[in-house]
């Protein structure tokens, strides 16, 4: 009985799952389109991922040690803001341009704020929205591995549905293979690190209201970043509510945002900007959101 | 009440919850008697509710069942010597919660003599809350409320229901088990007697399904025309989920009534009793002796020989892991009940009480708390959460000192089981959050 007893509030254990596991999960869900994008785009995506994963870390380790914080480049958050970055970026991007995305998507938007769950929007998808006000052309330039120039499907392009599929059409590196896309998704799930609820509510908004507007909505879907963004930049935890019926409503914001964007607006695509804009709602849901306690429910059907 | 009395096939669906390992060691292995240690210490507040009296003095010769602290106050409970021996001095004692009160300390004589006691006459509610209260019952599942309080029915109040709880869903501990494997009979007799006294329509015992034997033990004596004639006892399987022994989910999984908050079982027309309480009743009322004796499950990563002990109340901490063979490895970590909701002891002397159903010692790896990471908004906890509460979106306003937003997010309707904490990957101190938050919730409504 030397030793000290530990004083300490219940519960006494703890589940397996950690910050750092999640994210883990998360990049491995991220390999298949790492793969679809090295493939589709040559090395160099794969060089543009990588340059950004490593300047992204860095940049991390520097912040927290510049304000003198504890450490958490070991959580692997900033790995994955640096992969998501990287894979929606023109595999052909100057790296110094990159740079600055990153140094927005870190620096500014996530430790500038207070570091992992405190910022407000979504890092990765800040930087992208920042470069692409900054270079809209380098941003703008799409190549495909065999060095040729070509137009995105949404930008006018005609692609066929197998090609939107597969991904062998002019984009970002991460975003064209729906299939890479869908199996990330798929892992994501059976991991449960996140529920479906995002992914289907935006898709589906976006789908209908595709429709009734008369669109085209399997090429709705299947172009541009809208699949890449509903599965792995909408369901961020940091940046989507935290309640069911909130992330129902933040979806469904993110879908008619993204279809009236991309078809009322002088812009071809507007899925950053619609996750971005729904980003800041979050806490405004969040105050309507707010479970009921258990119990309440049934008192206010009897009186 | 409002709905039909059926027995549900199957549990309602509760709200929430997790999946810890069972580390349901000693299920199988049948309890020991621990022989009376050299003295007990047995303090006078083992419930919720006023402490008692001492109405002992040093140097007097005390029965084990003897009574020797009692109280006025309704919400209270008489306390018993639980060895015959000598007092030899009444002290002051830390409590776990880290309150003092005061202790009897007995010296025991080694013969357990029994005081003489005789089985109480209980034919209507009234007696049945005196002889209750006057046999010492805590509730024993772990909340210690006086046992005569919860079944003194307040006027107007219709009861048709009672819960049987046999769900023990706290890791390691299975006292509650092995009562109902070794004492069926008697835990059968305590629920046809109190039913009876009660007139009460419906009984519903639930099992969680990871205790095979004992479902098919009660299954096997309720199902007998000869016991209960109008089938009006059932034992109900329950999934094995963290906390299905929650009383108020309990209730809704055994009747599909929900209780709201701040309000209490007989407001749905509910009694919910641990089986062990039961049990305890049934014994009380052939015998008279009163409660002065506990099972515990001792175990944890530390103890040597894991198992469930009957203890007299008032053996201190270390005396019953020496009697379990001692500590295999240095304990860092000491605790009162589950892991989930245990409380730690702060130092090996303090006592087994009414209300102890585990000891567990815990390793160095098992008790060094995680380290704690900032929140990422996942929303697990809300997920896990019984009571649909928003564990991170409290803890902010907890943070902030918001007492608005804490009332507004209901923080008062948590009850504590650790669900939210136990889930969340960034392993935050929520329980703690939440306590600190009540108490800020109570300093500022006493301000107003």
């Amino acid at each position: 009985m030397e030793n000290k007893l530990i004083v300490s509030s219940s519960p006494h254990i703890r589940s397996n799952r950690t910050t750092q596991k999640i994210m883990l999960d998360v990049i491995i869900s991220l390999v298949p389109c790492i793969v679809a994008g090295a493939v589709i785009f040559g090395v160099r995506a794969l060089a543009v991922v990588a340059f950004c994963t490593g300047a992204c870390v860095l940049l991390e380790y520097l912040c927290r040690l510049v304000m003198k914080r504890e450490q958490t480049v070991t959580d692997l958050s900033a790995a994955v803001t640096g992969i998501l970055l990287g894979l929606t970026l023109p595999p052909t991007i100057n790296l110094f341009l990159a740079f600055a995305g990153c140094v927005v998507a870190i620096v500014i938007v996530k430790q500038m704020f207070g570091g992992i769950g405190n910022n407000f929007v979504n890092p990765a998808l800040t930087g992208r929205i920042v470069m692409l006000l900054s270079f809209p052309t380098q941003m703008t330039t799409w190549t495909l591995a065999d060095g040729t120039t070509c137009a995105t499907p949404l930008g006018g392009t005609t692609a066929g549905y197998k090609e939107l599929f597969f991904g062998t059409t002019g984009g970002c590196i991460g975003e064209t293979c729906a299939i890479a896309i869908l199996l990330g998704l798929a892992y994501l799930l059976v991991r449960r690190v996140i529920k479906p609820i995002i992914p289907l509510c935006y898709l589906g908004t976006a789908a209908l209201l595709s429709l009734i507007l008369g669109q085209n909505v399997l090429f709705q879907l299947l172009s541009g970043e809208l699949l890449f963004g509903a599965v792995f930049m909408a369901t961020d935890y940091t940046t989507s509510p935290v309640t069911d019926k909130g992330k129902i409503i933040f979806a469904v914001g993110c879908g008619i945002l993204t279809v009236l964007i991309r078809l009322y607006a002088s812009l071809p695509e507007g899925v950053s900007y619609a996750i971005v804009l729904m980003n800041i709602m979050v806490p405004l849901i969040e105050r309507v959101t707010v479970p009921k306690t258990f119990g309440i429910v049934k008192e206010a059907k009897k009186s | 009440m409002k709905d039909e009395l059926i027995f549900p096939e199957k549990p309602f669906r509760t709200n929430g919850g997790v999946h810890p390992k069972h580390r349901k060691n000693t299920a199988a292995t049948q309890s020991v008697i621990m022989p009376p240690p050299s003295h007990v210490t047995i303090p006078m507040s083992q419930h919720i509710g006023a402490p008692c009296t001492p109405c002992v003095k040093p140097g007097e010769h005390v029965l084990c069942g003897q009574l020797i602290g009692d109280s006025q106050a309704f919400v209270s409970s008489p306390i018993h010597a639980s060895v015959s021996g000598t007092v030899k001095e009444i002290r002051d004692m830390l409590m776990p919660n880290g309150t003092r009160c005061a202790a009897v300390v007995i010296e025991s004589d080694g013969l357990m003599q029994p005081v003489e006691t005789q089985p109480p006459e209980i034919t209507n509610p009234a007696q049945l809350s005196a002889a209750v209260r006057a046999s010492g019952l805590v509730g024993l599942g772990g909340a210690g409320f006086p046992a005569a309080v919860k079944l003194t029915v307040p006027e107007g109040r219709e009861i048709d229901t009672l819960i049987v709880n046999v769900a023990e869903c706290e890791p390691f501990l299975t006292a509650d088990h092995r009562e109902v494997v070794e004492n069926s009979w008697n835990v059968m007799s305590g629920v046809y007697a109190v039913k009876e006294i009660l007139g009460i329509k419906r009984v519903i015992i639930g099992v969680e399904g990871n205790k095979p034997d004992a479902i098919e033990q009660l299954h096997n004596i309720a199902e007998s025309e000869t016991n209960d004639p109008n089938d009006e006892v059932r034992i109900l399987k329950l999934k094995p989920s963290y906390p299905q022994g929650a009383e108020k989910i309990l209730i809704q999984a055994c009747t599909g009534r929900r209780v709201p908050p701040g309000k209490l079982p007989s407001d749905v027309g509910c009694i919910v009793m641990n089986v062990t309480s039961i049990a305890f009743l049934s014994q009380y009322m052939k015998t008279g002796m009163p409660l002065v004796s506990k099972r515990i499950t001792v175990d944890g990563s530390a103890v040597k020989e894991p198992k469930n002990v009957i203890v007299p109340i008032g053996t201190s901490v270390s005396d019953v892991i020496e009697f379990c063979g001692g500590l295999a490895k240095d304990a860092h970590k000491y605790l009162y009940g589950g892991p989930m909701m245990g409380t730690t002891i702060i130092d090996p002397e303090m006592v087994v009480m009414k209300n102890t159903n585990g000891l567990l010692a815990l390793d160095e790896k098992d008790a060094v708390p995680e380290h704690e990471t900032e929140c990422i908004r996942c929303g697990r906890c809300i997920d896990a959460c019984p009571m649909s509460l928003s564990p991170l979106l409290i803890a902010k306003a907890v943070k902030r000192h918001d007492t608005q937003a804490m009332a507004k997010y209901d923080l008062m309707s948590c009850m504590e089981c650790g669900c939210c904490a136990y889930t969340c990957p960034a392993k935050r101190n929520l329980v703690q959050t939440m306590r600190y938050g009540k108490m800020l919730l109570k300093e500022a409504s006493k301000r107003s």
